[in-house]
């Protein structure tokens, strides 16, 4: 057996690396200039940098961690969907119910005197 | 007589393969790291979601305005995102097998790791001297929950990259060396993904709260 076959899908070469680590910095910078120069109203701004964020972790996946659908014959990019599935339903499920739970909270004194 | 034939009369058949295929060593090593990868993953997601719920509750003490230094937090980007490189290039190096180019690079993306935990180890002490220590409110607990958990394993990332420097001195560039390095390599490229998620959604956001 060949050691040298193993894995060699999963190597990067150096066009990977440079074409990642110009992207991830130019995707680093914009996010870091939009909150401190503030050329756009929060929302917006924050929506912005959310979707950065993860093209940031795209471009990571693809570019330094060399995912693609066939790498592990298809079990990486399974156990990754897998993942992103339980990650969604708990950030949302946790999300979600803590936000009714405060809503429906009984109020505090210091809410008490917002009320009219 | 075949095995893989059912035998005739009152034989048992064999449902399950009972002898051992040959595997070559470490075949399987990179999906279980994967793996392993994800359920890390899934600990950082919790304490993502235990910020995203508790990281508004200041109990009247410091908000992210008072705390964050955002220059200083884009140095500590920018600290990960080289070591991110420099380890690429000992990953080209290893494939090509230039031993000592290869130890110089991980050197290299050693001391950017360190530069980042210093970085980071000097904003805690800075918050806690300043009175916001992890007892001070929710947002300020799970803040140093979250960043602390992603701290510690760049601390124990670089522990392993010491480790494998002295491995490769010692015995080479044998394959099992090979394998550990693209184990580490994950690591630490997740690492940095993690990092994403860390300066978007604590410090950026913070600052926009």
């Amino acid at each position: 057996m060949s050691a040298h076959h193993d894995h060699s899908e999963s190597h990067g070469t150096m066009r990977d690396y440079v074409i990642g680590f110009v992207l991830s910095v130019i995707l680093t910078a914009i996010p870091f200039w939009l909150v401190m120069a503030r050329p756009l109203d929060a929302s917006t701004t924050a929506i912005a940098i959310m979707v950065l964020a993860v093209v940031q972790m795209i471009v990571h996946m693809i570019y330094f961690l060399h995912m693609s659908p066939k790498t592990e014959d298809g079990w990486s990019i399974t156990s990754l969907v897998f993942t992103l599935i339980v990650v969604f339903i708990m950030m949302a499920g946790s999300l979600w119910v803590m936000h009714h739970l405060n809503t429906n909270m009984m109020p505090m004194p210091q809410d008490m005197r917002n009320i009219p | 007589m075949s095995t893989t034939t059912i035998p005739e009369g009152n034989a048992q058949a064999d449902f399950y393969d009972l002898h051992e295929h040959e595997h070559p060593e470490g075949h399987s090593t990179m999906l279980g790291f994967w793996i392993y990868l994800m359920s890390d993953c899934l600990i950082f997601a919790i304490l993502f979601a235990c910020y995203a719920v508790l990281g508004g509750n200041y109990a009247a003490g410091p908000g992210p305005h008072d705390l964050f230094e955002l220059p200083l937090i884009a140095l500590n980007t920018a600290m990960l995102l080289f070591s991110s490189i420099t380890y690429g290039f000992a990953m080209l190096a290893m494939q090509r097998d230039k031993v000592a180019q290869m130890q110089i690079w991980l050197a290299i993306t050693g001391m950017f790791g360190l530069a980042f935990l210093s970085i980071e180890l000097y904003e805690f002490s800075h918050l806690i001297h300043i009175g916001a220590t992890p007892q001070r409110s929710a947002f300020l607990s799970s803040f140093f929950t979250l960043v602390g958990t992603h701290g510690l394993h760049v601390t124990f990332g670089s522990i392993w990259l010491v480790t494998l420097m002295v491995q490769v001195a010692r015995k080479g560039l044998i394959q099992a060396n090979k394998r550990r390095l693209m184990c580490l390599s994950l690591f630490w490229h997740f690492l940095d993904v993690i990092w994403i998620g860390v300066f978007t959604f604590v410090y950026l956001m913070g600052m926009l709260r």
